[in-house]
């Protein structure tokens, strides 16, 4: 279980992580949300005690990252900047921590495998994609086989087929009790991986909850296009719904909450107006998202936020 | 520890730079040693024949210019070690690679402590290969001269092998450094300065001065040359005298425990992000 206990850390007069308090168990893949700039990776990098909190606590199965022994062992973890030496080989690299983690070579290329690198095993880091760097990232935290994983937008560089993979991956050893920690500022990226979800925004915590309770504080909405936009909005006007993408949607095309499909087509069979779709969206869990670190107009504003 | 050293090794021997740096300073050595005899045992033989010296200071033995010769890997050379020792903290910094090697060693104690007991090893590998080299290279050039070179003289082959601990020293100091600097840049563009330029002509300019020609003594390529009681800088009259060689290597040793408590107690006790 990784526990993050009234944590607080301010670089000179900015609040990067502010009382920030949240759990992830085990078994389950948590999300660890919010825009860039939110704090994740100074939370991840003071857990991981890289950084020092100004105060609070950050623990690993009850205790602090540095106290823990070979802690390679307990907790795999990798970083944003996914950090490694040029001129060493995929190999080499995971070679160079295996005797702190107490693994063999054997080990080595088994990880190495299991992230599908095992071809270029004995290339030069220095010339690999981001999208590889991720996959020897994440063998770098496999190594040690630990019960807790933290990850730091492994989703980044990925292609689509690669994301795939690494849901089903983190799906796999979540499956096998651990604890998975992902962190990532798109939710949409992580949204058929996680189980939980613990957004933040501008250092503190606005939600923590499962993703069915989250997805449960969304509004179905109902998208409508019809070649007579002016007769579209002025069904919608005299009709007083509220149209979200009404200022920079393409014309004829209305997105509307708070309302049913049925209702809209209704309406819009007795003012004779032509529509040509009318669907609705059943969550808007990225707008939710949005909503809740205060980046979108409607609703949930951050406190005193510029607009 | 046993695992944190066997890590610092593996880091080093899965990189290239180290073995381009050590084919560099043999390179360069053999040549320095090959020009060094040529022209201090002419100099030397000069004197035989009673032409008068451009140099002010007194004319060496045949002995001295074999035992000059032979350390001038300490005198000129340390560079090549106390940059390496120096690479292998920057680099860490550089490739942010300081980041998974602190996750896999949380203790930053323990992290420094292998670093610079692991450049221990790599300091005798340079010293072995710097000091063979200049010993090959001067001795041969000496020979080639009908000079006499002394291999067979115990003093001149104790100061030799005491070049090999000396470079290996000078790694540690290396280390000690790249952790207080950790600008991979900068820290190699200030040990060169420092090694080639400033330290030389302060000993220079110490040496005249009566009151601070103790002090200079006290310079770590000073040090360093104390510990093989030969001195380049010293028997061509160009410095002060050394330190006893025992005193050399506390002083040096002093140099790199220093760095490296003041590099603990700043960049490496900051947040790594």
């Amino acid at each position: 279980m990784v526990a993050v206990d009234h944590l607080t850390k301010t670089f000179g007069a900015v609040r990067a992580v502010d009382d920030l308090t949240f759990t992830a168990h085990p078994g389950r893949v948590t999300g660890f949300l919010g825009p860039n700039g939110a704090g994740k990776t100074t939370t991840l990098r003071i857990l991981l005690g890289l950084v020092r909190a100004t105060s609070g606590r950050a623990t690993v199965g009850g205790r602090p990252y540095g106290e823990l022994r070979r802690p390679m062992r307990s907790v795999g973890a990798a970083l944003e900047a996914a950090s490694f030496h040029p001129g060493r080989s995929a190999l080499d690299h995971l070679r160079v921590y295996a005797p702190q983690v107490g693994v063999d070579d054997a080990r080595c290329r088994e990880v190495l495998d299991l992230v599908g690198l095992t071809s270029v095993a004995d290339r030069r880091v220095g010339g690999f994609s981001l999208g590889m760097r991720q996959r020897l990232g994440l063998a770098t935290t496999l190594l040690g086989d630990p019960g807790v994983l933290i990850l730091d937008e492994p989703a980044n560089g990925l292609d689509p087929e690669g994301i795939a993979w690494l849901r089903a991956l983190l799906r796999h050893l979540a499956g096998e009790g651990r604890t998975v920690l992902v962190s990532s500022h798109v939710l949409s990226e992580v949204q058929q991986t996680v189980d939980d979800v613990v957004i933040i925004a501008r250092g503190t915590l606005v939600h923590q909850s499962s993703l069915a309770e989250l997805a449960a504080l969304s509004e179905p909405s109902v998208r409508v296009v019809s070649p007579d936009a002016e007769r579209l909005h002025e069904l919608i006007a005299s009709a007083g719904w509220t149209d979200r993408v009404a200022q920079n949607g393409s014309p004829g095309v209305a997105v509307l909450r708070r309302v049913s499909a049925a209702e809209i087509g209704a309406r819009a069979f007795a003012a004779g107006l032509e529509i040509h779709e009318l669907a609705t969206r059943e969550v808007g869990l990225e707008d939710t998202f949005l909503r809740l670190v205060g980046e979108r107009p409607d609703g949930g504003a951050p406190k005193g936020g510029a607009r | 520890m046993i695992d944190a050293l066997r890590t610092e090794h593996r880091k080093l021997v899965t990189t290239r730079l180290w073995w381009v740096l050590l084919l560099t300073m043999a390179g360069y050595m053999a040549f320095l040693a090959g020009i060094m005899a040529f022209v201090l045992a002419d100099a030397s033989g000069a004197m035989g024949t009673g032409v008068p010296a451009s140099e002010p200071a007194p004319p060496m033995s045949p002995e001295q210019v074999a035992s000059t010769v032979y350390t001038l890997a300490t005198a000129l050379g340390y560079v090549f070690p106390v940059i390496v020792g120096a690479l292998a903290m920057t680099g860490e910094f550089r490739h942010q690679t300081i980041t998974p090697s602190l996750l896999a060693q949380p203790s930053r104690n323990v992290f420094l402590a292998a670093k610079m007991l692991s450049s221990v090893a790599v300091g005798l590998l340079f010293g072995v290969v710097g000091t063979l080299c200049t010993v090959g290279a001067g001795a041969a050039v000496l020979a080639l001269l009908g000079e006499p070179t002394y291999l067979s003289e115990p003093t001149v082959l104790r100061s030799a092998g005491l070049s090999v601990l000396a470079l290996t020293v000078w790694t540690v100091v290396g280390v000690g450094f790249g952790t207080l600097l950790t600008n991979q840049v900068a820290a190699v563009v200030v040990l060169l300065a420092f090694t080639q330029f400033v330290e030389p002509v302060l000993r220079i300019v110490l040496g005249q001065v009566e009151v601070l020609e103790g002090v200079s003594k006290f310079l770590p390529g000073a040090a360093g040359e104390a510990i093989t009681g030969s001195s380049f800088y010293a028997d061509s009259g160009m410095a002060a005298g050394l330190l006893p060689s025992w005193a050399g290597l506390l002083v040096l040793l002093g140099y790199a425990l220093l760095l490296a408590l003041a590099g603990r107690l700043t960049t490496l006790r900051r947040d790594i992000s």
